[in-house]
């Protein structure tokens, strides 16, 4: 055994106390950072927000599987896929890497540090909306390169994505702050597999019955693709109705997992 | 410099439920020391500290770190103190140097990152995620964290526990440093040994209340007297040496050839023994003077029966 460990001395006063935060914007942007490379080490989380939306983007434009209605598949897949995009990230994957640092007690130690809570969501928020960015960049040079033309204010299509990603980071920080880590992996990826199917992501909702659909335009996966879909496939103006059901669901789940967040 | 204690909690008391954790304990940390907080397990240790590092909020009594009320006035505390946690912490996925120096860019003037993974001997742990470091590793990456961000005080919650002798003692010799810089050190132990080492200040919790305090030396002075022991021939004389003892001193053949003195153990007292023994043509072999231990205090004061 070395003992490299125990006859090297510090010099005498590298301890002295010289405390004090880091500048916020340092602290955060760390963090976000941190929180950015995790999440991409992380081979699960990677299949979860890269692997699953291109290969159903490809395989959905190549074969036709699902009748997607006039026109070529891929304009019809590629705001589904986007959508899905943010709710792989900002629900599924916030959801199961915040379960799993709240139960490795890695939230607790941070509330140590000079990081404040609200400076750690904010990076938080940093690192989801970075993600997401890589992920629409690829997603889209996949679709582009499949044939895609995509239509629309680009400003409607910003304004979706931040709605539907505050909409989602709600309700998976809700998740994560209250079940325990393990309930929240299962929860979690069968949310993703329901929402895959019942959100319009890759099955039209016009496949849905009345009723069901009535209740399934509700959800902010429906909003979020079909008001992606709306702009980017019909050239549609600002989708107000879509926007605000997602308003609504970021205010409620945020509002929820703002009362119920445990942090141990 | 400020007189006033580094940690002030007075008639603490924090519940859980219908469990009464903390009930009414006193501690006072002076400034630039080494406190050890001992207790047997469920003594409430981990909740006090977990109170003053502003986790918590007490039930009742106050508590003040640094002058500082903990909750209400964390944002203000918490770049002054460090934590180490008695477990966790750290992203399943990190590299311990990468953790460290994440943690250090949370402070204005932090330790440099890399002559601390060097000293206590992290290197080794390379590119390995840290859910696959041993506990040890784990255990020195955790007290690096505590103490990167030169902090005034530090709070090390058993920070040996699961650690082998050459990691023990690299860890001491830092907390030591620590002290020697004038950092204020706050650790709890179930090691004795660690506590009689490091402390200038020992604590002893049970049932949620401060049972004694003082030095090593003050709590191992108090209570039964120190003893001394030697063998020789079977069958002594004694009540002579009774005679030439000091009045308080006791005596006894424990088993044939085997005496026990007991009483105020000094120079003047073994001197006495040991010409009793020449007079009376004894070799007495095996002498030994054993003072009462820290463990010793600790079982009197917290009882021998194993706890749930």
């Amino acid at each position: 055994m070395s003992t490299a460990t125990t006859d090297r001395a510090f010099a005498r006063g590298a301890f002295t106390p010289r405390p004090g935060a880091a500048p916020l914007p340092r602290m955060i942007r760390a963090q976000a950072l941190l929180e950015t490379r995790m999440l991409l080490r992380n081979g699960e989380q990677l299949l979860l927000t890269v692997v699953i939306p291109a290969l159903l983007l490809v395989l959905f434009s190549a074969v036709d599987i699902v009748d997607t209605g006039k026109g070529r598949s891929v304009d019809f897949l590629a705001p589904g896929i986007l959508a899905l995009a943010v709710l792989s990230t900002a629900f599924t994957g916030q959801a199961i890497a915040t379960g799993f640092e709240r139960r490795y007690g890695v939230l607790k130690r941070l509330g140590a540090s000079p990081l404040p809570r609200w400076a750690l969501m904010a990076a938080k928020t940093c690192s989801v909306l970075v993600t997401e960015a890589l992920q629409v960049v690829l997603l889209t040079l996949i679709a582009l390169a499949l044939g895609w033309s995509p239509h629309g204010d680009p400003l409607a299509v910003v304004l979706l994505l931040l709605l539907g990603t505050a909409a989602f980071s709600g309700l998976g920080l809700l998740m994560a702050g209250t079940l325990k880590a393990e309930a929240t992996l299962a929860a979690a990826n069968l949310v993703f597999l329901l929402l895959l199917v019942g959100g319009g992501v890759i099955v039209p909702m016009d496949k849905f019955s009345g009723p069901v659909r009535a209740v399934l335009d509700l959800l902010p996966i429906s909003a979020l693709s079909g008001g992606l879909r709306d702009v980017l496939q019909h050239g549609a103006g600002m989708p107000w109705g879509d926007l605000g059901i997602l308003a609504v669901w970021a205010v409620l789940g945020l509002a929820a997992a703002g009362r119920f967040f445990r942090w141990e | 410099m400020r007189y006033e204690p580094a940690v002030q909690v007075t008639g603490l008391v924090k519940r859980y439920g219908a469990r009464t954790a903390v009930d009414g304990l006193d501690l006072a940390v002076p400034r630039g020391s080494v406190t050890a907080v001992l207790g047997p397990n469920g003594a409430g240790k981990t909740t006090t500290v977990e109170i003053c590092e502003g986790y918590r909020r007490a039930d009742g009594g106050t508590v003040r770190v640094l002058g500082l009320d903990p909750v209400a006035q964390g944002g203000e505390l918490r770049p002054r103190i460090g934590v180490m946690l008695q477990s966790g912490g750290v992203y399943p996925g990190a590299h311990a140097a990468e953790m460290l120096r994440h943690t250090a860019t949370m402070y204005a003037d932090p330790v440099d990152p890399g002559l601390l993974i060097e000293r206590l001997g992290l290197q080794a742990c390379g590119r390995t995620p840290y859910r696959r470091l041993s506990g040890g590793q784990q255990q020195r990456l955790a007290l690096a964290m505590a103490v990167v961000g030169r902090p005034e005080l530090v709070f090390l919650d058993e920070p040996t526990a699961g650690l082998d002798p050459q990691a023990r003692h690299a860890t001491w010799d830092l907390v030591r440093e620590l002290r020697g810089d004038g950092v204020t050190v706050v650790l709890t132990t179930h090691f004795m040994d660690e506590a009689e080492q490091l402390a200038d200040d020992v604590v002893i919790i049970d049932g949620g209340r401060a049972i004694a305090a003082g030095t090593p030396e003050e709590l191992c002075r108090g209570g039964a007297e120190n003893t001394l022991r030697f063998s020789g021939r079977p069958g002594l004389d004694v009540g002579s040496l009774l005679n030439a003892l000091p009045q308080d001193s006791l005596a006894a053949e424990l088993t044939p050839g085997n005496y026990r003195v007991e009483g105020r153990i000094d120079p003047q007292l073994l001197a006495t023994v040991t010409s009793w023994c020449a007079q009376h043509g004894v070799m007495p072999d095996h002498l030994a003077v054993e003072r009462r231990t820290l463990e010793d205090v600790f079982l009197e004061l917290t009882g021998k029966e194993l706890r749930a």
